[in-house]
């Protein structure tokens, strides 16, 4: 349906669609426009539209130290998440885009588990073994178990990279005269950067935004952010996270386009 | 044809290759001589591409040795054969310019940066890009990118070159003249050559040597004009050139069509059924007062007469119902005899033109 | 002269016995090593925060309290009221939220595919930004909007429509709409991916061939598109069975979900081996689903994954 030429259906015939559609995208993009308007409240009352304007709510999150030092914890647990998942993700997505391993639908189908295996299940599991090796509420032990739900995404987004560079610029590479190394580096990785970057981007966002493996493994000094909101949100609702949200959507949006740039230079 | 002094004979070993159970290239042998042209010939699947591809290294054998003017190569990683390789679509690198695409090899090598860009420069102007090395790679038109790919695999002085279809993205004319420069290009430099194709007409415009590939084997390997004029078997008759088959019989010493006796110029083969393949172009019109010695007579019915222009074709069928086809030029004293559909018509086929190969169940 | 004797001992050397075979098996399985080599990290992380913790959750799960090998774990889900009540409000919200997801998504992916390019583009923008929105964030935005003195209620009483608040979040609704909220990407990204690739040659033939635009939607671009909406489907689904987030957020304690129930046994009683058989239920309730599906369909679920 990309070519641009319609169906000899008029726009107007298709209006009832269109209402609807519009519909739609306005339930999925009117809460997140909500909050971002009211965390510009006065208000302690969470009314809309409101009455009054004021920072009030971003100064409580940047002025609280819980807040703080929480959100700090899961930036640097985001950030190492990235550094961690990329490299692995793309080795993993180079050696099973070349294919000739015998078992590499199963290499496949495991790097990929995450996504399909229940989070829940893999937040008890982790805390579980966590608390056999002494790695609960350490940011080693978030890092680590952010990565494993990064690294599909990672493979998956470098892994459509590879499949629309052209191998062959590799192998010319190699026969004249770069080593393996040497030909990725300089020709392989330069054509599919944009895709490690978006992989680094969603590692990092994935990381980030995590909340059910975080709540089993994280608290004391390293409690993410995520597990903070979720604790607040479960007392009552306190307009603060406004705030953090509207800090969140901004990440979300700019970490997106980031992505989107880099994709479409891909 | 000089041969460079850097170009290597290859010696190809009982080569065996396998994808999964399914065989694709079986028990191959091949010799290509220093400084020698030769091309693989065949269809798809034929294993040709994969041949290449296990010389250049990217495809493991199962088993097989290649020697390289004596070297054993089969285990050495591609980086370290000194093969050039020229790729179907190019294989350019999109994010270097032409200089550094054909420089990429000397780096690799280690060479100097002034010697690098006295080589490139030298290699633009073999392929006649003289002043294009800071152009993008995407701002090159189709033969320009075939060039510089070109200069990129000959410019580190290769033991040897391999080219995988180089042309079949060019349009038919620029294609037919870089095959005239690339021929050119080869007697200049003299570089030990394995060329694949699928094209016969390409093949044989620029072969030394055809090695025509089937099924895994080599079917024949020879120099284009013997391919043509006697080639081995029903397939390679069929690949090269046009070729109408008729059944023969080999009996008491001749070869006889029904009653007729056929004359032929090579000896009489084994007794048995064979093939006639008559080529199109070898058939002429004969009047019946024509005939004599050393001329095959077929008596036929002219079913169609196709009118090209330079040439025509006509199509007859002989009294046993097979087609033949008979091409010829339209001069006047061809077109003064032009039959008409329905006419019947007798065909002279020269003895010395008279092939026989052996029949194919 | 050596060479040359070589060569020939070579070629008459007997037949079958293959040419440098070992040389070559050998150098297929460094190169094999190799490639291993690149995935062991990744795999070996996987295997230690996945594979290894929940085969030992299974194998806990096999033992009652006393530490005795049993059933009993298993056995409870059949016999006490409230794993059986989990179950059904599990499986009730999850069948709503994926039909809502239907309803609402067939027509905005249908409609995006019909739309320009560019238009199309600048729509899926407001699909995607919600996909990639943290769960927390959108959660608390419909605990806002849903609350007592929230948005619709204070909006609905100052039009005079009601004159008591209504009750739309802490309970079974304000769980559907914000897990409907949350899971409607899912559904419209892959099936609007299908219906790109569905040939408008197809329904110009359908036309040309007497069909109105309705009959040729019903029976042409319809069943073309149920791959697509089948992958959507079965990962809204199957995603519903597991939730947590929303669930322990908007459910005010009154919708008990599965994964809520998992982490009431393992955190609040301690109870591992009942919150592992649990677990293992629902993996492999979620598995025998996606096998199902890809089993209907072929290899297309996982390329819906990758949509993401």
């Amino acid at each position: 349906m990309s070519d641009g030429i319609g169906l000899p259906i008029s726009h107007r015939q298709r209006l009832w669609l269109y209402g609807f559609g519009g519909l739609v995208l306005l339930f999925l993009i009117a809460p997140s426009v909500i909050i971002v308007i009211m965390s510009f409240s006065d208000s302690t009352l969470l009314q809309f539209p409101p009455q009054q304007w004021s920072l009030r709510w971003y100064q409580s999150y940047f002025q609280s130290l819980e807040w703080r030092d929480a959100t700090i914890v899961s930036v640097k647990v985001a950030i190492m998440t990235a550094l961690v998942a990329t490299p692995l993700g793309t080795t993993a997505a180079y050696a099973i885009n070349r294919g000739t391993l015998r078992f590499n639908g199963t290499i496949n189908a495991l790097l990929t588990a995450s996504l399909i295996i229940p989070v829940i299940l893999v937040g008890i599991g982790t805390f579980f073994l966590y608390a056999r090796i002494g790695l609960n509420n350490t940011l080693t032990g978030l890092v680590i178990a952010h990565t494993v739900q990064a690294l599909p995404l990672v493979v998956l987004t470098v892994l459509s990279g590879l499949r629309s560079y052209d191998m062959n610029q590799e192998r010319v590479a190699r026969s004249l005269g770069a080593g393996r190394i040497a030909a990725f580096w300089q020709v392989t990785m330069p054509q599919i950067r944009f895709s490690i970057v978006s992989g680094a981007l969603f590692a990092f966002i994935t990381s980030f935004d995590e909340v059910v493996v975080s709540l089993f493994i994280s608290g004391g000094e390293t409690t993410t952010l995520t597990r903070r909101m979720f604790n607040a949100l479960r007392d009552q609702i306190d307009p603060t996270i406004a705030a953090i949200s509207t800090c969140l959507i901004v990440l979300s949006v700019l970490l997106l386009s980031l992505a989107q740039i880099f994709g479409r230079r891909h | 044809m000089s041969i460079a002094p850097s170009a290597l004979p290859i010696s190809m070993r009982r080569i065996e290759k396998r994808f999964g159970s399914v065989p694709v290239l079986r028990d191959l042998n091949l010799d290509v001589e220093a400084g020698e042209f030769l091309t693989l010939l065949g269809p798809s699947g034929s294993g040709k591409t994969t041949l290449l591809m296990i010389l250049a290294g990217f495809v493991r054998a199962n088993a097989g040795s290649i020697k390289v003017g004596g070297d054993e190569i089969i285990t050495t990683p591609p980086h370290r054969r000194n093969i050039g390789m020229v790729f179907q679509n190019y294989a350019l690198f999109p994010h270097m310019n032409v200089f550094h695409n054909i420089a990429f090899p000397l780096k690799q090598r280690g060479v100097a940066a002034g010697e690098t860009a006295q080589r490139v420069e030298k290699a633009l102007e073999l392929v006649k890009l003289q002043g294009l090395g800071e152009r993008r790679v995407d701002q090159l038109s189709g033969g320009q990118r075939q060039r510089v790919a070109l200069a990129r695999a000959i410019v580190f002085e290769p033991r040897i070159v391999l080219m995988d279809e180089p042309l079949s993205a060019l349009d038919k004319g620029l294609r037919e003249h870089m095959q005239i420069e690339l021929r050119a290009l080869h007697r200049r430099l003299g570089m030990t050559t394995v060329y694949v194709t699928h094209d016969q007409r390409e093949a044989i415009t620029m072969s030394d040597r055809i090695a025509v590939m089937n099924g895994g084997r080599i079917e024949q390997l020879d120099r284009p004009e013997t391919l043509y004029a006697a080639p081995k078997t029903q397939f390679v008759a069929g690949f090269i050139g046009e070729s109408n088959f008729i059944p023969v019989e080999s009996r008491n010493g001749s070869v006889w069509y029904g009653d007729r006796r056929i004359q032929t110029g090579a000896p009489t083969p084994p007794a048995g059924p064979h093939l006639m393949v008559v080529r199109p172009e070898k058939l002429r019109l004969v009047t019946a007062a024509d005939p004599s010695a050393g001329i095959n007579v077929l008596e036929a019915t002219v079913s169609d007469i196709i009118y090209q222009g330079d040439s025509f074709v006509c199509y007859a069928s002989l009294r046993d119902g097979r087609q033949l086809t008979l091409r010829d030029y339209c001069r006047s004293d061809v077109l003064a005899r032009m039959p008409a559909p329905g006419q019947p018509i007798m065909l002279g086929l020269d003895a010395k033109d008279t092939i026989l190969v052996a029949a194919e169940g | 002269m050596s060479a040359q004797s070589a060569l020939l001992k070579e070629i008459a050397g007997p037949a079958g016995q293959d040419l440098n075979a070992q040389a070559l098996r050998a150098d297929a399985r460094r190169e094999s090593l190799r490639l291993l080599a690149l995935l062991a990290p990744s795999l070996f992380l996987v295997c230690a925060i996945i594979i290894v913790p929940i085969g030992w959750l299974f194998w806990l799960s096999l033992f009652d309290e006393t530490g005795a090998f049993s059933a009993a774990n298993y056995a409870r889900f059949f016999e006490q009221a409230s794993y059986i009540k989990t179950f059904i409000s599990t499986f009730k919200v999850a069948f709503i939220v994926t039909g809502a997801c239907v309803l609402l998504g067939y027509p905005l992916a249908y409609m995006l595919s019909q739309l320009p390019r560019r238009a199309a583009s600048i729509c899926l923008i407001f699909v995607i930004l919600p996909f990639w929105t943290s769960v927390l964030v959108r959660t608390y935005a419909w605990l806002v909007i849903l609350q007592r003195k929230g948005l619709i209620n204070s909006w609905l009483i100052d039009l005079g429509v009601i004159s008591q608040p209504l009750s739309l979040a802490n309970n079974f609704s304000g769980v559907v709409i914000g897990m409907t909220h949350i899971l409607l990407p899912f559904l419209v990204l892959p099936l609007y991916a299908s219906m790109k690739t569905i040939d408008t040659d197809c329904l110009r033939a359908g036309m040309n061939l007497g069909a109105g635009p309705a009959a040729t939607f019903r029976q042409v671009f319809f069943p073309l598109s149920l791959p697509g909406l089948a992958s959507g489907v079965v990962i809204v689904f199957v995603l519903c069975l597991g939730f947590f987030v929303t669930p322990a957020l908007m459910g005010g304690g009154k919708v008990v979900m599965w994964a809520m129930r998992m982490e009431q046994t393992t955190s609040l009683y301690s109870n591992w081996g009942a919150g592992a058989a649990l677990g293992v239920v629902l993996l492999v309730v979620t598995l025998a689903l996606l096998g199902l599906f890809q089993w209907l369909l072929g290899a297309r679920a996982t390329g819906v994954w990758s949509s993401r």
